[in-house]
């Protein structure tokens, strides 16, 4: 279009005066405090915001069951001055002999998920008449502590992990216990695992008792100090951060985190068109490496 | 325990009434381990008499027979063991067996309850010297076995379900380790719940100093009543003796911090030294005073730069500006002071009483009074340019923003005035009177009513959204990342997500807050009625520590470098290090404190209700 009118109207001197003036300007790289000063006015606004997500899930390659259960739900709120993005996201991996993981893993999901669709029903197919009573950390510890007395007692000895995560606006509630996670996925490349592994050999390591090469090889690595189900009282790590942006949610049982490293990840999420692919291709990869054990993956995107 | 054995437990225990090796009459099950049941039975090889033994049985699920094999070896080699033992604090071994897959212990029963129910059946607390005595006896057996020749025998699973209180009240040690091996391989073996283990025993080594760390995680069990099972590992240093339980002296919980240290080198090296410091702990000799408790060094000696004194009480927050000190007083003035010094330059007279707290703009200082007025000073010569007037008192303090000033008043109205020529842009009707100062973020006006609303405006006046507390909002809100923090005097601090007012998590206070809360790093400190001053991370809302004042903290904090500085109407200024709320130092004035200090310079400015204005160095 440039050209068009530069043919029309344009002089021969003056895309030459134009790049004159450019190598003159100085300039300077903006400072972090000036480009976070832009990137939160932009932030600031209301725009409006969707969304996204999808899941992949596999037995894995050396598993005759499938102890991971997983739930999706991915909504809006429609209000008044604006529409809310609603998103609830749960990975249970669960463990005991015999069928009990999946009935403990299952049970969860479906305990936690219920509870918590309950507490927002009102909102997302009915008029609320009552603000929300209980804040968004009690909901999700209500609900998962529901879910540990349920597992205690309809399944006793059996337990499972549960990472589970809330996406209410902008915000990310997450109620978490053992060894699955989220991770904060950056556009730039950045991967933080936003939960805190309930094992043993994450306990030793945090201590400084095993460096990251004796961890690794660590004999008993799959051994949880906490987990939904275990134990007289439940303490899950509940706590609220901003959904990343730009970036993904990654939701994940060790199927995957612990076969995959995080380069391979962030490059299979990146690089495939969109999040359903993106979670078939995690999966195919962990089964690739060998799918020591059940695989489950939920990516979530605010896109907008 | 193995996630196994819940289902295999109904299937494999032994009923009443079933007699072992026609001598063993099991009348019940006593106790569940990780390898099968503990039994209560009946010697019949003594007909005439009742006497009862303990049969500890023993299931080898092993499915490899070579396996199988090892397992039945050991037992039998550690039964023959512990049949050359001879303790008053250990039980006497009769008789050992198997029978295919099970294998049986017959050991001397112990009339009795096991130290893990005696502690859950406490009214309270345990008696400090009652645990020192048993610890005594404890160290005793250990001693013992350490001892032992040839090899020192390692108990490795001192816990208190495995301490037996007799009916004489002496402990009896039970459950010696049989086939106490890693159960590997499968997942949720929850071995690192055991709680009393030491790190080491982790590695597989097993000292005698590991059942020290293990005495001492029991002794720490038994005095706080905190089961370490239900605790991350390793993380007695994060419940403190005596923080939790306030009667145990200082000697003891040195004691049990020693047997706790994480490094085995830095615990007691023998059950002897151990029994010894305990000893001494039982005479209240004081000989324990290598052990260092850390008391922080508390400076209570603090003395004003300067002091200036008013007519009537502060009860607001000064403002500083250009090496000046702005100040509201209740004799209706405000005052400018040299803030080096203490200088008085200039008072300008309201007609009400002045706890808002005054802001500079534009060589013009804004404040508001309960003379229902907005009063706008000059700077330079403490004379009036303009005010404006709402329908009611005044105790919001001005903010401003894009040349708009925004305050609330007694008249329910949040007002948005025009900075320079003092005309309404536009006011907003709430529920209530509005003693809440306004946050401006994002473009957006917070703000709480007395009606115990919280309301989030737009800059055009217009309602986003609002929050509905229990009682009435005073507190002025604060913002980080999407939250706002607020809390209220229906004793909640809450965070808000700032887009929609949804309550992202609600932390109890003691009592109702009408403190403002400040913000450092992961965390949001907030004064209440109850007299704390509190902690709380923003992220997980787990109150990091609270520290008390003698009476209630109706100022707001304010963080400074490392320390927050916060008032109590205990009449004293506080000085907190921030991370762990260590008192640093405190400074007392002569009557309440009710407003909040500002730092500059490494120098707190405040006022208190005794009529002073305190100049302290931070």
């Amino acid at each position: 279009m440039a050209d068009f009118f530069r043919k029309l109207f344009g002089t021969k001197e003056e895309p030459v005066k134009q790049k004159q003036q450019v190598d003159m300007a100085t300039t300077a790289p903006l400072t972090d405090q000036q480009i976070n000063s832009i990137v939160s006015g932009q932030n600031a606004k209301y725009e409006m915001k969707q969304l996204i997500s999808s899941v992949g899930q596999s037995v894995g390659k050396q598993r005759e069951h499938n102890e991971d259960s997983v739930l999706t739900l991915t909504s809006t709120i429609s209000g008044s001055t604006e529409n809310v993005p609603f998103g609830l996201y749960i990975v249970a991996d669960g463990m005991g002999g015999h069928q009990f993981g999946e009935v403990a893993s299952n049970a969860a999901i479906r305990i936690m998920g219920g509870n918590i669709t309950k507490k927002f029903n009102s909102y997302l197919y009915n008029l609320p008449s009552q603000p929300l009573q209980d804040s968004l950390q009690e909901v999700m510890e209500n609900s998962i502590l529901e879910a540990h007395q349920y597992v205690q007692r309809e399944a006793p000895g059996s337990g499972t992990t549960v990472t589970a995560a809330l996406v209410l606006g902008q915000q990310v509630t997450i109620a978490h216990v053992g060894d699955s996670r989220a991770y904060a996925v950056y556009a730039d490349g950045r991967m933080e695992v936003i939960t805190r592994d309930h094992s043993l050999v994450k306990r030793l390591e945090e201590l400084g008792h095993l460096s990251k090469d004796e961890a690794e090889n660590f004999p008993h690595r799959n051994v949880l100090i906490r987990a939904l189900g275990q134990g007289e009282s439940l303490e899950a790590d509940i706590f609220t951060i901003p959904f990343p942006q730009p970036g993904y949610l990654m939701i994940c049982s060790d199927g995957l985190w612990g076969v995959l490293n995080e380069n391979d990840i962030f490059r299979m999420i990146t690089d495939a068109p969109n999040l359903h692919r993106a979670c078939q291709n995690l999966v195919e990869a962990a089964n690739a490496a060998g799918g020591p054990d059940n695989i489950t993956v939920i990516l979530a995107q605010m896109i907008g | 325990m193995g996630t196994g054995s819940g289902d295999q437990r109904p299937r494999q225990q032994l009923q009443p009434g079933i007699t072992l090796v026609n001598r063993y009459n099991i009348q019940d099950v006593i106790g569940v381990g990780g390898m099968g049941s503990v039994y209560r039975a009946r010697d019949l090889h003594f007909p005439n008499v009742v006497k009862l033994v303990a049969v500890k049985e023993m299931i080898n699920l092993a499915p490899d027979p070579l396996v199988r094999q090892t397992i039945v070896q050991n037992f039998e080699r550690e039964a023959n063991l512990l049949a050359t033992l001879n303790h008053p604090a250990i039980p006497r071994i009769y008789d050992y067996f198997s029978q295919n897959e099970h294998s049986y212990l017959v050991l001397e029963y112990i009339h009795g309850k096991d130290l893990e129910t005696v502690i859950a059946d406490a009214n309270g607390f345990l008696p400090e010297d009652q645990v020192v005595s048993w610890a005594i006896q404890l160290c005793d057996v250990l001693a013992y076995l350490h001892s032992h020749k040839p090899d020192p025998i390692i108990f490795r699973d001192m816990k208190p379900s495995n301490v037996m209180i007799n009916h004489n009240g002496d402990v009896v040690l039970v459950d010696f380790g049989i086939a106490k091996a890693f159960q590997s391989g499968q997942k949720g073996t929850m071995i690192g719940t055991e709680g009393y283990s030491p790190p080491e025993q982790y590695r597989g080594e097993a000292t005698q100093i590991a059942d020290i760390y293990s005495l001492g995680a029991a002794l720490h069990h038994a005095i706080t009543r905190r089961d370490p099972r239900l605790e991350p590992p390793f993380s007695f240093a994060e419940r403190p003796i005596r923080r939790i339980n306030t009667n145990v002296s200082v000697e003891f919980e040195a004691v049990v911090n020693t047997a706790l240290q994480y490094n085995p080198a830095d615990r007691f090296q023998s059950a002897e030294s151990m029994k010894d410091a305990l000893m001494n702990v039982a005479r209240k000799t004081g000989a324990l005073s290598k052990i260092t408790s850390a008391i922080p060094a508390v400076s209570t000696g603090v003395k004003p730069l300067w002091s200036f004194k008013c007519e009537d009480e502060i009860r607001g927050t000064p403002f500083l500006h250009q090496g000046m000190l702005y100040v509201g007083c209740y004799d209706n003035n405000l005052y400018a002071l040299n803030a080096a010094d203490g200088q008085f330059q200039w008072k300008y007279p309201s007609d009400g009483g002045i706890v808002s707290r005054p802001l500079v703009y534009e060589n013009n200082v804004f404040f508001c009074s309960e003379d229902q007025r907005l009063h706008v000073v000059s700077t330079r010569t403490g004379k009036v340019v303009w005010t404006y007037f709402t329908e009611g008192k005044i105790y919001s303090s001005p903010r401003i923003s894009d040349g708009h000033i925004f305050f609330g008043s007694e008249d329910q109205d949040l007002h948005a005035v025009n900075a320079s020529s003092g005309r309404t842009i536009w006011k907003f009707s709430t529920d209530g009177p509005i003693y809440s100062t306004p946050l401006l973020a994002n473009e957006m006006v917070y703000f709480g009513t007395e009606a115990g609303s919280v309301y989030a405006l737009d800059f055009r006046g217009e309602l986003k959204w609002r929050f509905q507390a229990k009682r009435s909002v005073t507190s002025s809100p604060i913002n980080k990342g999407q939250a706002i923090y607020i809390a209220s005097v229906d004793g909640t601090l809450y965070a808000l997500d700032s887009k929609n007012g949804w309550a992202i998590w609600k932390f109890r206070l003691g009592k109702g807050s009408v403190s403002s809360p400040a913000i450092a790093d992961d965390f949001v400190f907030i004064g209440a009625a109850d007299g704390f001053i509190y902690c709380v991370d923003t992220r997980t809302a787990k109150e990091v520590w609270r520290f008390r004042t003698e009476n209630q903290v109706s100022s707001s904090p304010t963080v400074y470098k490392d320390s927050v500085y916060c008032g109590s109407v205990d009449g004293f200024m506080y000085c907190l290090e921030y991370r762990t709320g260590r008192l640093r130092w405190k400074f007392e004035s002569q009557a309440a404190i009710t407003g909040s200090p500002v730092v500059f310079d490494d120098i707190v400015y405040f006022g208190s209700t005794d009529h002073h204005v305190y100049a302290l160095f931070a």
